[in-house]
């Protein structure tokens, strides 16, 4: 249970507040008219004799600088103790240089089938009038709430080496890939349901009147519309493949050069000691994830400026 | 033709990867029937992990039910420097490994630290406690009381709220007649999402608890250690009680999204 998937993604907050009530009380009222047209919406932290929200601000950073941002830029810190040089070596350790090889080819290939499996998916439960639809959806986001270990032992239950369905994918790196795909399984889903179910029928209807084809009209009027929600989902199918750990726990097996994942090592190197390796390691993914995020917040600037 | 081979495919993917999985659990659970799944989830390691797990989740909800709400007002109603940053940050524990969670947490509280060392001196042990376990479970679930409770909290205005100043109510007053009980279905979706998250935290948990058994094990860490240990009926009973926790609170989220939420 991650990202709420529509809606409630990166920046959602900064779009301009509805509309201030003008409640016409004299000097308060058009000052705050003029503070409204202002660029930043909303009012000011601190107005005389009312310090609640600035304290309030003050509890909010405190937090987030004890518990995110401190530990965060300790693990930074720490994986630069011995110079760029040292950084450079942990992370290209043969050891360290596999897993970080393998999570990030299995994570592109992971963001690739839920491209093509997320949109069909999402099709699917918009457009496609297939009885017990609504059960459908709900399953969809099982993934999101279901822990992660759990996800791996139910995976391994059934592709493991007692395999009912004889399936076999028990410490591979194919275990891992499906692994992936199960915990990343809504986010192209719930990324692209809210923008087709918004499409407006009537343009397909009039091309469809005009004489094009089924597959003209989803290549040049559907799929120009769910582009950018496509991409984000898989963006973020991405970022969530690349820092997964509980799920490829027991799937993986955990072994170094084949099937060990980027946080597995870092776990591992954790437990033996080695934080600066582990750090250095962690660094790498965080400015993956860093990078996702960024790129998601301009798709989102680009989509809404596109309208 | 190309309907048909798009529902073949999707319903095939879905079984495969979803309904087998999760329904095999429930086989391998009761395939000696149910005694010895009661058995199994009243040993003393269990019902420990299941105290641990609730102590912990309560207090990283809490937290962040507290951190949320003013959080949200904040965002949504005022101004001030930094709002946009501040804005980012709040999501960046989605897109964080809980790996890299733990071992941050480790960096800075663990007992080899100067922070540790120092806090371990007034009695309080932070990594391989609670406190950290709340901290790590508080870090995984930050945005989510915050983004269910954001968008209807810009939804509703503030005329209301005004309203209410301008008749005399404090701000204290103001909260608790006015805003909370507007945002209170926002409110109870974020802390159902934020509690199941929670509930089900594992990476990060494994990581600051140092997974001492009959200590610092949670419900999640004692279905990995009881598998490893050729203890499949617990892990798989644990199992089953965490699916059935995920499927309730996913029940409970969808009939309590706000509909500003809903697509």
């Amino acid at each position: 249970m991650t990202s709420p998937p529509n809606g409630a993604g990166v920046g959602l907050l900064e779009e301009e507040a509805p509309p201030a009530p003008t409640i016409a009380l004299g000097l308060r009222g058009s000052r705050r008219r003029r503070r409204r047209s202002a660029h930043q919406p909303g009012r000011p932290l601190t107005t005389p004799g009312h310090r609640g929200p600035a304290i309030g601000l003050g509890m909010v950073v405190l937090y987030m600088s004890i518990i995110v941002l401190i530990p965060l830029s300790a693990v930074v810190w720490t994986s630069m103790e011995d110079g760029l040089g040292g950084f450079w070596h942990a992370v290209t350790r043969p050891e360290a240089w596999s897993s970080l090889k393998l999570t990030i080819v299995a994570s592109l290939l992971v963001a690739f089938i839920n491209l093509i499996m997320g949109t069909a998916t999402a099709w699917l439960l918009v457009r496609d009038k297939l009885p017990g639809r609504a059960v459908l959806d709900t399953l969809i986001d099982l993934p999101f709430a279901l822990p992660t270990i759990v996800a791996g032992l139910a995976l391994l239950s059934i592709y493991g080496t007692n395999s009912p369905v004889g399936l076999n994918l028990a410490y591979a790196r194919s275990g891992v890939v499906v692994a992936l795909l199960f915990v990343t399984l809504p986010f192209v889903v719930r990324t692209v349901q809210p923008v087709l179910l918004e499409l407006d029928r009537e343009m397909e209807e009039a091309a469809a009147s005009l004489g094009a084809s089924p597959t003209k009209i989803f290549l040049r009027i559907i799929l120009p519309n769910i582009v950018p929600a496509m991409a984000a989902g898989t963006a973020l199918a991405f970022a969530r493949a690349m820092s997964e750990f509980g799920s490829t726990v027991l799937i993986s097996g955990n072994l170094p050069f084949k099937t060990q994942v980027a946080s597995v090592h870092i776990f591992n190197q954790l437990e033996s000691d080695n934080v600066t390796g582990a750090a250095a390691v962690a660094t790498v993914l965080l400015l993956v994830s860093l990078a996702v995020l960024l790129g998601l917040d301009l798709l989102q600037r680009w989509a809404a400026r596109r309208g | 033709m190309v309907r048909t081979g798009l529902r073949i495919s999707v319903l095939v993917y879905l079984t495969m990867l979803l309904v087998l999985p999760v329904g095999i659990i429930f086989v391998r659970t009761f395939e000696n029937g149910i005694g010895p799944v009661i058995d199994a989830l009243s040993t003393a390691a269990a019902m420990h992990a299941f105290q641990i797990t609730v102590v912990v989740s309560f207090y990283a909800v809490l937290a962040n039910t507290l951190f949320g709400v003013t959080a949200a007002i904040l965002l949504v109603r005022y101004r001030f420097p930094g709002k946009r940053i501040l804005n980012a940050l709040i999501d960046l524990p989605l897109a964080v490994s809980p790996v890299i969670v733990g071992l941050a947490l480790v960096l800075v509280y663990g007992r080899t630290t100067g922070t540790g060392k120092a806090l371990a001196g007034i009695g309080i042990n932070i990594i391989f406690s609670i406190p950290g376990m709340v901290m790590a479970t508080a870090f995984v679930s930050i945005p989510l009381v915050v983004r269910a409770v954001g968008p209807v909290l810009e939804e509703i205005g503030d005329d209301q709220e005004q309203a209410a100043t301008t008749l005399g109510a404090g701000p204290v007053q103001t909260f608790l007649r006015v805003t909370l009980p507007s945002i209170r279905g926002a409110l109870a979706y974020g802390v159902v999402l934020a509690l199941a998250r929670s509930l089900g935290e594992y990476g990060a948990v494994a990581v600051v608890s140092g997974r001492l058994v009959g200590r610092t094990q949670t419900v999640t860490l004692l279905v990995q250690e009881r598998y490893q240990n050729f203890d499949q009926q617990t892990a798989y009973a644990c199992a089953v009680l965490l699916v059935l926790t995920a499927v309730l609170a996913l029940l409970i989220s969808q009939a309590l999204r706000p509909k500003e939420l809903k697509s």
